[in-house]
Parts: C-alpha cells; structure tokens; sequence
C-alpha cells in the first residue's frame, strides 16, 4: 500500500518534469564511476565472502587459482596457475603456478602462497568454505591434502568421489582467490590467519587494489599496475553506494556516475530515450523458484506440485512487470551455462491445473500461506501467483519479510509454499544441483540447511544416484548429458516450480565500454573498462 | 524529594556547606538519572534483538550456511548463554567503551557512529537553524494576522510541509535544482573525487574543510548539503512556525496583551516583549524536540540523498540483526535526547526566572 503510494507520487513528480533536458556534467577520462546499492556487503576477505557485491568487488582484486576471463567468459582457464596436470585416477590435480607474478604488495606469487590460501580457506571454515570440504578436506588433513611440491607446484588431492572437471570448475570461485601470505601473516592478531584485517584490506594480485571500503558510502580501488595482463585503463574504480534507484538515474543522466547498476524496469524505460546512454542486457545465473513444502500434507502430494507448475502465468508476468529483468526459464541450472537445459515445457493451464489437482483428490482446491521477500520483483510475482492459483480454487495468502527472517524459517522447514531465489555458488552445475537435486539425508535432525531439496523435506533415491553419478562422471560429454537428464527429471518431479532467470540491465554512459558481467555474480570484470 | 533534601542538609550540618552540597546533589541527581535511562534503554533494546525473528547469526553466515558453520558463529557469538548473562557482558565492554563490532560494516561500532552521526549531525544542524530563523518569524507574523492572509499561507504552508512525504519532495528537489537547475551538487557528502583528503577531526566535513583551509571542498560539501538540509528543514519550519503561532494566539487574548495596549505601548514592543517572552519555553521545548528528533536521523532523506547518516545506520542494523550496531545507535540517540533536555532545562532557568 505503502509502496504503491509512493510508486504514485514518484511517478507524478516525473511526469511534472519530465522533458526538462539534463545538463551533462563529466567524471574524470582515467576515473570509472559506478552507482550500486552495495548494502550486502559483510566482509572482503575471499575466504568469507558469499554476498553478492562482495564477490564481484573481490573478483577484481584478486586472480584466482582457475579463472573465467573477461575476454572469454565461458572458458576455464589458468589464473594464477600456468597449467595443471590431473593424475591417472583423477584424485590429484598438480597445479603449475605462473612464474614471475606479483602481489599488490611487490611479494612474488608462490606455491606457497596457493597453497596457503587454500587451507586458509578449510582452516577458517567460513560459509563458503563448502565448497572445498565437499572434496574431503577438513583442519586436519588438508596440509596434506594441498601440498607445496615445489616453488612453483601445488598438489591438490581429493577424497571424494568426484569429477576433475567439478574440482577445477570449483577452484575458479572466490575461495580459491590467492591471498598474500606474507602480508597477511603481518596482520595476524591471536591465530586468526589475518582475517580481522582481511574484512576490509586487500592482499591479491589482481588487476585492482583496494584503497578502502566504507560500508553505505563508497569503494575506492586503484589500478594495479604490474598486473599480469597489462595496468588497467582506468586508474581508478569509485563504486558508490546508492540505494535509490531514481538517484541512480540522476547521477548518470547528469553524467556524476558512468553507470546505474540497479535501475527499475520503469528507469530503464526513461533512460533509453537518452541519447548519451546505453542499456546492457547480461544474463544472471539468478533463479527465482516456487517451492512447496513436501512435509505439508497437501503440497507433499506430486500431482499437486505438478498442478501448480501450471497455475504461474510465466508470460504474463514476464511481458509485464518483470519488463526484461527476468525471463522464464524453468529448469535448476540457469541458461547460457555449460549443460544448461533451455526447454521450458509449462505455461498457464487452468484446466490442466484443475485436473491434477482432482487427481491429487483436491478438486475444490486447499488454502496455503506463500512466504516471499518484501523486495521488487518477488511481491508482485506473489500476486500474480495469487490470483493464477485462485482460478484452481486454491486460496492463498501472501506475507512478506526480510531475508533475516524468511531464511530462518526455510531453514527450519516452517514455511508452505515459499518463493524465492537462488544463485549458483561456483560454475559447475553440480553447485545447483547439490542444492535442488540431491538430499542425501532428510530426516529433521539432519539439519542438512544449506540444501534446498532437504529444506523443503524432499529426497528421491533416484535422483541422488544421478546427481552423484553426475558429479563423478570423468567423461565432459557423458557428464553434460547426464546434468540434462537430471534437470528434465526435476522439472517433473521434486518440489521446485522454477520460473525465471535474471537479466541484469546496466544502463552507462554510450562512451563507457568495456564492463564485463557475466553469467555468475562472481565474474564482473572492470579492468577492460576504457572511456 | 523535598522533604529528604532538606532532611539531608540538616544531618549535614552548617549551612555553609549546603550550596557545594547542593550542586553536588544536582550532578548527582542528573547522573543518576542518567544511568538508569541508559540501563532502561540498553536492558529493552537487548531485549528487544533478541526476540526478534531476524537471525543474527545469519546475518553473518548468510542463508546457505551448513548448521556446522552457523553452530559455529553462535557459540562465538555467545548466543548459547543465557539472556542475563549476554546482557551483563555487553555492559561489561560498554563501561569499557566498548560497543563491540558491527556485522554489516566489519568495523568496531564506535568508528561506524563516529563516521555516521556527524553526518547527521551536520544536517540535522543546519535543518533546525532554518527552522528556527524562518519558522518562528513566520509562525509570529500569523498570529498577529490572524485570519488574514500572512495567517492562511502559513497555515497552508504549515500543512503542505508536515504533511508531503519527504523522499517526494526530495525527489522534485534533486530534479529541480540538481538534474534540471544544476544550481546544488547531488546525492552523496561530497564528490567522489573530494573523498578522503580532508583529515576528519570532528567529522562534520563543513568544519574539517575549513579548518584545513580547503575552501573548494567546503563549499562542495555546502552545496551538497543545502538541498537535504533545507528539504528537512521544511519540516522543522512547518512544525515550528504551526506551533509559534498557535502559543502566540493564546497569549495574544490574554488580558495583560490588552492592557498593554490600552497603555498604549507599541505594538511591536506588545508582541515582542510582552507576548512573545511568555512562548520562548514552550518553543525552546518544541525545538528541542525538534532538533533531537533530526538527530536520530531521517531515513528516507538519507536513501534519497544517499547521506550516510545514523538513520540509515540504525534501520539497516536492525533489519539485520546486527544487535550491537543497534545498540550503539540506541545509545547515541539516548545520549542526544538526554542532553538536549538537559540543555533545554538551563535554558528555561535563563529565560524563564520563575524556574531559577
């Protein structure tokens, strides 16, 4: 209501003004200006950060192990690493590290520096850290399991069953961000492998340094000027936190920032008439999914999930509010990845809806609670939601609230049908599917939290075995085939209604190119920025 | 209370001693008040994170934490022992100057305020003046016109400005006079490229640019300042003139007003010195109010304006759960509303001799 209200004078207040021309202003030629609500942001350490501004800022200060480069997003390659060597039973990987790299710091770039940085990672234990214990490595072991062989190689050796290709894929997210060990052992404070300091310094070597992050108000990073690929054109990186997406517009149409990272769809409408600016459409590996709680008496039934498949008006929604933000795609790896799957198979039914739902013995439909955030677009995709499920007879009601106060709920499978959103935590489709697919346990003690399919008390010995065999399958081929069968098998079966993906719509400056966002949060890349 | 004081002087012997005494009483009295405000305010607030459904925890760890990892943080945390126990902690480093970490900003909470509230401070500063300096004039020129049209402008105006939503009128400010005028810088303290050369003393940049004699960068900050600050302003304006002409209109009915002027005294001398002293404590309440309600800072404003302020802060916290960066915030806001009613206090014994 609220919000509606304020929708109403916003739009009033720019009508009234609307076709006043803006006089230009101009940011420094060697000065890249970004307007962005960084709120997110907790920390800057790689071995901690899971948010999704904090990953991006990190992807530039940091190379990695294994890398996606700008220049070609969808090809793994060396970062730090030169090249690497998977043993016979693919249980080790022996990685060579670049010769002649440096830190920010002047301190050459060494196996031990990697390997320092990987066990930093295990030993910390943060929440991202999952995504190499999952290979086996705990405290305790991994100083062996990650061992510096040489100066210049690093041997990496799982426990676990798992594809190579996993392991490596895994190795390119932030966790496998090199960190200076040198610099970073002078900052130690009680054993803490200099993670206090880490929150908001930076010890990489990649194409930007930090120069200083205050929370609400602004990230400032320079260029690096012994960067492996060559200093950057931008000398410096301003990212300015601004939560206001109609201020955002301003500051670019005034020409006070050379892009707006987070404009509404009614924005980028605006500013497209714009002579002076330019509107990028990239691909996000965000999803937005419905997902029913099976312990629910009623939502525990197949046919009843398989009905509400059919009551989401996918089209409607995406003609309408979601205005090329985001577009339907309804399989758990989203669109443009490696092995993702493009078939969207459903659309609004009534009739089909009502069927299943007779079949699931519940011809006059149920009542049911939909839980969502209270942020753009998740209320109105609720709505929608609402009123399409009304049509079967299905009465529901919508709450809303922050994510502090949703997740815990999820998480302690309170909730009935809940919408809400994911984004694979590293490029390998094993990331979504351990998260959608595969609950080796569902008992309520378990308390497996970070799984999505245990949150909502679904496990299907079928479905794990694929998505182990998926995992470990050695074959590139063979693998991608088996992440499509598993993805088609999903989308029949399982609690998840998946509906969109997100399209993120940068608008900048025409003379501003060069920005790289790929299809992760991780992969946004400033340093071929040129202006 | 009177009754113990007076009590206490006699066992205190001598009257010599009493007027020491009694100051000592007054600091005190006010110091005790003040440490159980505190306590009240610190005890409700603690109590108040830790009901709350927002999880802290997850605040830290992020929603796909595994529970070894979150179990982790809340035993770091301390938020296994009992309720008492936490509290009692909190107050240990508080008496320390200690007010812990925030999660959002990776900083010690004393920093982040020290960074947020001079922001507000500045804003709040400038809003109260113009609150003040138009706001009671006008409010006095109503009141005398009663029923006249000086009196309907600013009764309009009075409702125009209490009521408009304030992130709409500075929407149309920052189109106005940022986007279309160019005549004020726009969102944001400073421009970016004026970041970090001033060294912050007080934190308000206004006084650290001049002190530092970087003329270029105070009058940036001032022209980034004046569109919020005025845009608040209105609002301090509207309440304060409402109510300067409303206390006038009482007293300018009363019979001392008429026999002032049957006397025949000027008119100017009967609004000023006669009417107008008998409102100066209320106002100095209501501007009290005022200020100290502009010092918890303006939410809205500061999303609009992209103002770092102590508002912001304080929402942003508590929505996620960052309990002592709440906390913190909670306290400076005590801390302000209890120094300004300290300060309004003196200010009564002044104008007013009956409170002396």
């Amino acid at each position: 209501m609220k919000s509606a209200f304020k929708r109403f004078l916003l739009a009033l207040a720019a009508a009234a003004l609307s076709g006043v021309s803006v006089a230009q202003a101009e940011t420094p030629k060697n000065t890249f200006v970004m307007a962005k609500d960084f709120s997110d942001i907790i920390t800057l350490d790689p071995a901690e950060v899971f948010e999704l501004s904090g990953g991006e800022i990190i992807a530039n200060i940091y190379d990695r192990l294994m890398m996606f480069e700008p220049e070609n997003l969808t090809k793994l390659v060396g970062g730090v690493a030169e090249s690497y060597e998977v043993s016979g039973d693919g249980k080790s990987i022996t990685f060579k590290i670049r010769p002649d790299l440096k830190f920010h710091s002047g301190n050459p770039v060494t196996a031990e520096d990697v390997a320092y940085s990987l066990q930093r990672v295990v030993k910390l234990n943060k929440t991202p850290a999952f995504i190499v214990t999952q290979f086996g490595w705990n405290k305790d072991n991994v100083d062996e399991l990650v061992q510096v062989v040489d100066d210049n190689h690093v041997k990496v050796t799982i426990t676990e069953e798992f594809s190579p290709v996993l392991v490596l894929n895994a190795l390119s997210a932030g966790i496998a961000s090199i960190v200076d060990k040198k610099l970073v052992t002078e900052h130690e404070k009680d054993g803490d492998m200099g993670y206090e300091w880490l929150k908001s310094n930076s010890a990489g070597s990649g194409a930007f340094v930090l120069k200083s992050w205050k929370a609400n108000e602004v990230i400032t990073m320079d260029a690096f000027p012994g960067y492996r690929h060559g200093e950057p054109a931008m000398k410096r990186v301003i990212v300015r936190h601004v939560a206001e997406p109609s201020a955002q517009r301003l500051l670019l149409e005034k020409g006070d920032v050379d892009m707006a990272r987070n404009l509404t769809p009614d924005q980028i409408k605006g500013v497209a008439d714009n002579a002076g600016i330019a509107i990028d459409n990239n691909p996000k590996g965000t999803t937005v999914y419905m997902a029913a709680n099976a312990s629910h008496p009623i939502l525990g039934k197949p046919d009843v999930v398989q009905a509400l498949r059919y009551l989401v008006d996918y089209k409607g929604m995406e003609d309408s509010f979601l205005a090329g933000q985001f577009v339907t795609h309804q399989a758990f790896w989203p669109s443009g990845l490696w092995a993702a799957l493009d078939d969207n198979p459903y659309q609004l039914d009534v009739a089909k809806g009502k069927e299943l739902l007779a079949k699931a013995g519940q011809p006059d439909g149920f009542s049911v609670r939909i839980d969502t955030l209270n942020a753009a677009p998740f209320m109105d995709i609720a709505q929608s939601v609402q009123s399409t499920l009304a049509k079967a007879g299905i009465k529901s009601e919508i709450v809303t609230s922050e994510g502090k106060t949703l997740w815990p709920m999820y998480r302690a499978r309170k909730h009935e049908l809940i919408l809400a959103r994911w984004s694979p935590d590293y490029v390998d489709p094993h990331s979504n599917a351990d998260a959608f697919a595969h609950n080796p346990d569902n008992r309520l003690e378990a308390k497996l939290t970070g799984v999505l399919a245990w949150r909502n008390a679904w496990s299907d010995p079928a479905i794990n075995d694929l998505a182990i065999r998926a995992r470990n399958e050695l074959d590139i081929d063979k693998r991608e085939q088996l992440y499509l069968e598993l993805q088609r098998k999903m989308q029949r079966t399982g609690p998840f209604v998946i509906m969109f993906q997100q399209n993120e719509q940068v608008a900048r400056q025409k003379n501003v190119e060069g920005f790289v966002s790929g299809s992760n949060f991780d992969l946004v890349f400033y340093r071929n920025v040129t202006k | 209370m009177a009754e113990s004081a007076s009590a206490r002087q006699l066992a205190a012997g001598p009257s010599a001693s009493s007027a020491p005494l009694s100051i000592l009483r007054a600091v005190a009295g006010v110091l005790s008040t003040l440490l159980l405000t505190f306590i009240g305010l610190t005890a409700i607030t603690f109590v108040i994170g830790r009901v709350m459904p927002a999880d802290p925890v997850l605040a830290i760890v992020g929603d796909r934490a595994s529970q070894a990892v979150y179990d982790q943080v809340y035993q770091q945390m301390g938020l296994d022992r009992p309720i008492y126990e936490q509290y009692w902690r909190y107050l240990g480093q508080l008496v320390q100057g200690d007010l812990g970490t925030s999660i959002m900003t990776a900083q010690p909470v004393m920093d982040d305020i020290l960074r947020f509230f001079p922001a507000t401070l500045e804003l709040a500063t400038i809003a109260t003046l113009l609150g003040i300096f138009l706001g009671i004039p006008m409010g006095v020129l109503a009141a005398v016109n009663h029923g006249r049209w000086p009196d309907h402008f600013v009764r309009i105006f009075g409702l125009l400005g209490y009521s408009v939503p304030v992130f709409w009128l500075g929407m149309v400010g920052l189109l106005i006079f940022y986007a279309n005028l160019g005549w004020v810088a726009g969102p944001g303290r400073l421009d970016v490229f004026y970041n970090d050369i001033v060294t912050p003393v007080t934190g308000v940049i206004l006084v650290d640019a001049a002190m530092d004699g970087e003329w270029d960068i105070f009058w940036n900050a001032m022209s980034h300042l004046i569109l919020p600050a005025s845009i608040l302003g209105t609002f301090a304006l509207a309440y304060i003139a409402r109510m300067t002409r409303s206390f006038m209109l009482d007293q300018l009915n009363q019979e001392y007003v008429l026999t002032a002027r049957v006397k025949g005294m000027s008119e100017s001398r009967v609004i000023w010195r006669h009417a107008f002293r008998n409102v100066q404590v209320q106002l100095i309440t209501i501007i009290g109010l005022t200020y100290a309600s502009l010092l918890e800072g303006s939410v809205l404003t500061e999303t609009v304006f992209s103002w770092p302020g102590i508002g912001q802060y304080i929402t942003r916290s508590l929505f996620n759960a960052d309990m002592n960066a709440v906390l913190g915030g909670t306290i400076v806001v005590g801390v302000c509303f209890v120094g300004i009613n300290m300060f309004s206090d003196l200010l009564y014994k002044l104008v007013d001799p009956r409170a002396r």
